[in-house]
């Protein structure tokens, strides 16, 4: 692969600029606005807290939307090697998305509605189910 | 417990097809999505459709589902359950399990047509599990059912249609598409939707893979390098480019997890994406109260699984005595406009694939 390959010329340009801040996201950016095709009427706006942070999301919109639009893309740490666990499938087929949601371990977040002052936290580990 | 002649599960464009078929027939049907609005992958496919006017072309992917429903809602033979997932499916009595809000529901079905669709593939690379590594469906639905962006510069490994399509609407989301890489030699979609991209300036590099994601907790970069003709990187090629999303559009896996549990035989079929149910020519499954539909019996795209869940539909029904108006010269049109769909050198593959997915001679 030779550097002169115009195909590349992008890349350099990504490496120029690579002070910007990948990899965050920027919170008021996120949430598209002008689209071609559609159109995304505003919803009611809720509140629900995030490992006891207060957030803003849109009612019945995924948790995990939600979660993104507000810059939290870490969902989870794997059980056994503690790696981070994002967003993958969006359809609750791939468990990459678990966390903790009103006290109910193991919740698919991708693809669960938020709504008015839930609580969603981190799981540990494998999640516990509280059992009276 | 509630009794119905066929239930359907999944109302995507194969389950949709499905229900408005054993509607017309006038066989009671239920048709069940887990999701809490119908569609299924149809309500994030904003471009126009291909092909013949029986499968829609020229009207985008989400305005198919509401024509769909416009027409079961007004048939009192259907029911219509979102928000519903069917958890289980007992072939020893026919009893579907479906869980509703907490609540545990049974349904005793005299058939039921499984069109539960497909689930993305992972690729294998370094750091592949990082958050910013995405299905490329996952950002179609992030970008295009929520309106949220996935980030702002997106590599994408993958050139079947997928990749081609998806790259395009995240330009029209107004995110930077870096590149899209393939290990072949040539693209695997359609060159139209190649055209669009290169139009739009984005690199489509072929002989090229992804090596590993770079980052601590997200993605902040890739590398990529070039491959031989024996898919192994050329040493001194790699390339590290700054991004924060990976989108892999590297294939779909059929869902079948009902049919294994209706003992349904199975075939390991690579060319329809996995495992699936051998079926008859009507798609009907080894247990012959099972019909498969869509995706879910090989991977294909949204205007064959129409044809093929209302194949199901009407097989279905006239299975259960019910007369379908015109069965066997719609069967022989949906055969045809199949035919028709799967021409041409991707077609060639499926071809293979269902011809191992068939029993013998057509018919159990």
């Amino acid at each position: 692969m030779s550097v002169e390959n115009p195909l590349y010329s992008h890349f350099a340009q990504g490496r120029e600029d690579s002070g910007r801040p990948l990899g965050r996201l920027r919170p008021n950016a996120v949430r598209l606005k002008d689209h071609p095709i559609l159109e995304f009427p505003a919803g009611r706006e809720v509140e629900f807290t995030f490992d006891g942070k207060e957030i803003k999301g849109i009612e019945g919109e995924p948790i995990a939307a939600a979660l993104h639009a507000a810059g939290v893309t870490v969902l989870r740490h794997s059980p056994a090697l503690g790696r981070a666990r994002g967003f993958f499938c969006a359809i609750g087929a791939c468990s990459s998305c678990l966390m903790t949601v009103d006290g109910v371990p193991n919740v698919r977040v991708c693809t669960e509605p938020l709504k008015q002052g839930m609580v969603v936290e981190t799981q540990k580990g494998h999640g516990h189910l509280p059992i009276d | 417990m509630r009794e119905v002649d066929i239930a359907v599960i999944g109302a995507g464009p194969a389950g949709l097809a499905a229900a408005l078929a054993c509607g017309e027939s006038g066989a009671t049907t239920l048709l069940v999505d887990y999701m809490d609005a119908p569609g299924g992958q149809l309500i994030k496919q904003t471009h126009k459709f291909f092909g013949s006017e029986r499968q829609f072309a020229g009207t985008r992917g989400i305005q198919i589902p509401d024509i769909f429903i416009g027409r079961l809602s007004k048939m009192p033979n259907v029911q219509l359950m979102w928000g519903v997932n069917a958890s289980g499916y007992y072939a020893d009595s026919g009893v579907l399990t479906l869980e509703d809000g907490g609540k545990f529901i049974k349904v005793k079905a005299k058939r039921v047509i499984i069109a539960t669709g497909a689930a993305e593939k992972a690729l294998a690379f370094e750091n592949n599990d990082l958050p910013g590594v995405y299905g490329a469906g996952a950002v179609q639905t992030l970008m295009n059912v929520h309106g949220v962006k996935p980030g702002d510069r997106v590599l994408m490994v993958g050139s079947g249609n997928i990749g081609l399509i998806v790259s395009y609407q995240l330009i029209q989301a107004h995110v930077e598409v870096i590149a899209l890489v393939e290990a072949a030699r040539c693209i695997g979609g359609y060159l139209v939707h190649a055209a669009k991209l290169r139009r739009a300036g984005v690199p489509i590099l072929t002989s090229h893979t992804i090596v590993r994601a770079l980052g601590e907790e997200t993605v902040r970069g890739a590398v990529v390098a070039q491959v031989d003709q024996s898919w192994q990187v050329k040493p001194g090629s790699e390339r590290e480019i700054a991004c924060d999303v990976i989108c892999l559009a590297v294939g779909l896996t059929p869902l079948v997890d009902m049919m294994w549990q209706a003992g349904c035989e199975m075939r390991y079929v690579p060319a329809l994406g996995g495992h699936v149910p051998a079926r008859d020519e009507n798609m009907r499954a080894s247990n012959p109260a099972v019909y498969v539909a869509g995706d879910a019996g090989g991977v294909e795209e949204a205007s064959s699984a129409m044809i093929s869940g209302e194949i199901a539909g009407i097989s279905a029904a006239k299975s259960l005595g019910f007369e379908v108006q015109g069965a066997e010269a719609r069967l022989g049109q949906l055969k045809a406009d199949l035919a028709a769909i799967r021409s041409g050198p991707t077609g060639e593959k499926i071809c293979a694939g269902v011809k191992c997915a068939t029993v013998c001679g057509g018919e159990w």
